[in-house]
C-alpha cells in the first residue's frame, strides 16, 4: 500500500486549505486591479494636461533647461526598479530584477557607474541580500501607490540628477517598470527618464491639432522650471500606477493557477484515498474469506 | 474658433493629480499667477501660467460661484478650454475651516527654514484662503 488512509486524508486536507486560501487571494487581486485600473484612469487628465502644457512651452520657446540637456559623456546612471511589496504574484518582481540586471549590463559595457534606486521590498530584499549599495529605497505602498509617494521619489531623483557628476549626482535616470497592457499581458518596460524628451507623451497630440500660441505669465523659463518637475513626478505617478495593476494581475494569475493546482492534487489524492480504501476492504473481505473456509476445512477434518 | 465660441462660456476642468476635482462650464475664472491676478473671460488669449497663493475663484453660467484651493498649480488657457492643474487641488466647500486654520498655524510654528516647511504653510494659508471665501 502506497500511503495509509490517514496520511492520505490529512493531506487532503491540508491542500483543501491551501486551495481555499489560494482562491481568497485571487479574488482579493482582482477586486483590486479593477480600483488600480480606476486609479490610472483617474490620474489620465492630469498627465494629459501636464503633457500638453510642457509640449506647449517646448515648442514655443527655445529653453534650454537642465533637466533637458543631455550631458557630455555621461558617466553615472541611475536605475529605478518598481518591484513589489509582496510575493504571490508569479515572476513578477523577478522580471523586473533581471530586466533590470540586463540594463546595468549594459550600461556597464557603455562605461557607467550605476546608482540604483529601489522602490517595493522584494527589489530591496535582492540588493541587500547580495550585498549591494543602494542609492535610496522606498516600499508600503506597491499596490496602491499615491501621488505624494511618486513626488517624493521624484524629488529625489532629481536632486541627484542636478547635483554635479563630481559630487555624487548622475547623468541619466532610467525606469525598469511593468507596463498594464491589458489583463493578460504586462511587459517588463524600460524608459529613461532624465534628461527628458518631451515630444514623447503617453498621447501624442494629433497631426491637425495645432498648439495655440501661448503668452506665458511670468515667463517662458519660469513656466518651464516650474512644470517639468510636476512632469517628471507625473511620469513615475504613471510608472507606478502600471506597475500596480500589473503587480494585482500578476498576483490574480499566479494564485488562480495555484487553485487550479490544488484542485488538481485533491481531485489525485480522493482517488488514491478511494483506492486504498477499497482495497483494505478487498483485504478485510478476502482475510474473512480465508478464515472462513479455514475455519470449514478443519470442521470437515475433525469430522 | 474663438470667435464662434467667445461670448458663450468657458470649458473648466479644475485637475488634481490623482482625480478631476470639477468639471464644468463657467463664465469667468479668476486666479492669482506670479504676476498678478488675471480674470478670464471667454476668448481670452492662449495663456500658461504659474499659479501664486493657489485660490482660483469661479463662478458657473448657473451663477454659482465657489473658490479651490489650487497650491503650487498652473493654468493653461486655450480655445476656452481653461485647465487649472494643481497636485493638491480641493473645493473650497470641502474643506472644514477650522481645521484648515488649525492646520495654518501648525505649520507656521514649525517654522520656514526648508523648502518644504514653506511648501506646508503655502499649502495651508490656500487651504484657509479658499475656505473662508466660500463661507
Amino acid at each position: 500500500m502506497p500511503a495509509s488512509l490517514r496520511e492520505l486524508r490529512d493531506r487532503k486536507a491540508s491542500v483543501s486549505t491551501i486551495k481555499k486560501l489560494t482562491r481568497a487571494m485571487e479574488l482579493i487581486a482582482a477586486s483590486r486591479i479593477v480600483k488600480a485600473q480606476q486609479r490610472a484612469q483617474a490620474a489620465g487628465p492630469y498627465a494629459r494636461e501636464l503633457t500638453r502644457a510642457v509640449s506647449a512651452v517646448a515648442t514655443f520657446s527655445n529653453v534650454d533647461h537642465p533637466l533637458t540637456t543631455e550631458k557630455e559623456n555621461p558617466r553615472r546612471a541611475a536605475v529605478l526598479l518598481i518591484t513589489s511589496d509582496r510575493g504571490q504574484a508569479g515572476a513578477y518582481s523577478a522580471n523586473v530584477i533581471r530586466e533590470g540586471e540586463r540594463l546595468n549590463q549594459l550600461l556597464r559595457e557603455d562605461e557607467k557607474e550605476i546608482v540604483p534606486y529601489l522602490s517595493g521590498r522584494k527589489g530591496i530584499a535582492y540588493y541587500t541580500f547580495r550585498q549591494r549599495e543602494v542609492a535610496q529605497s522606498w516600499s508600503g505602498d506597491s499596490d496602491s501607490p499615491n501621488f505624494a509617494r511618486a513626488r517624493e521619489i521624484a524629488d529625489a531623483l532629481i536632486e541627484a540628477f542636478l547635483t554635479p557628476t563630481e559630487e555624487g549626482g548622475v547623468d541619466e535616470i532610467h525606469i525598469v517598470f511593468t507596463r498594464f497592457v491589458s489583463m493578460l499581458t504586462q511587459r517588463t518596460d524600460v524608459i529613461r527618464l532624465l534628461p527628458l524628451e518631451v515630444i514623447e507623451g503617453e498621447e501624442p497630440p494629433a497631426a491637425d491639432e495645432v498648439l495655440p500660441l501661448y503668452e506665458f505669465e511670468p515667463s517662458a523659463e519660469e513656466v518651464l522650471d516650474g512644470l517639468l518637475p510636476k512632469y517628471v513626478a507625473s511620469r513615475i505617478h504613471y510608472c507606478m500606477l502600471q506597475a500596480a495593476a500589473s503587480e494585482l494581475a500578476n498576483r490574480q494569475r499566479a494564485m488562480k493557477s495555484a487553485t487550479d493546482n490544488a484542485q488538481d492534487l485533491i481531485e489525485k489524492l480522493t482517488r488514491d484515498l478511494n483506492q486504498a480504501r477499497q482495497a483494505q476492504i478487498t483485504q478485510e473481505i478476502s482475510e474473512i474469506v480465508g478464515g472462513a473456509s479455514a475455519l470449514a476445512d478443519a470442521n470437515a477434518g475433525s469430522e | 474658433m474663438a470667435d464662434e465660441t467667445s461670448g458663450k462660456h468657458l470649458e473648466v476642468a479644475l485637475v488634481a493629480a490623482e482625480r478631476t476635482v470639477w468639471q464644468g462650464q463657467a463664465k469667468i475664472v479668476i486666479a492669482r499667477t506670479t504676476d498678478g491676478e488675471v480674470g478670464i473671460l471667454p476668448g481670452h488669449a492662449p495663456l500658461l501660467g504659474l499659479l501664486q497663493a493657489g485660490t482660483v475663484q469661479v463662478r458657473t453660467v448657473d451663477d454659482e460661484y465657489f473658490v479651490a484651493a489650487a497650491p503650487d498649480g498652473f493654468i493653461s488657457v486655450a480655445n476656452d478650454r481653461v485647465s487649472i492643474l494643481a497636485e493638491n487641488a480641493e473645493m473650497g466647500h470641502d474643506i472644514d475651516l477650522e481645521e484648515a486654520r488649525r492646520d495654518l498655524e501648525r505649520a507656521q510654528a514649525t517654522g520656514s527654514d526648508t523648502e518644504a516647511a514653506q511648501e506646508d504653510v503655502r499649502l495651508a494659508e490656500a487651504r484657509v484662503q479658499a475656505a473662508e471665501k466660500t463661507s
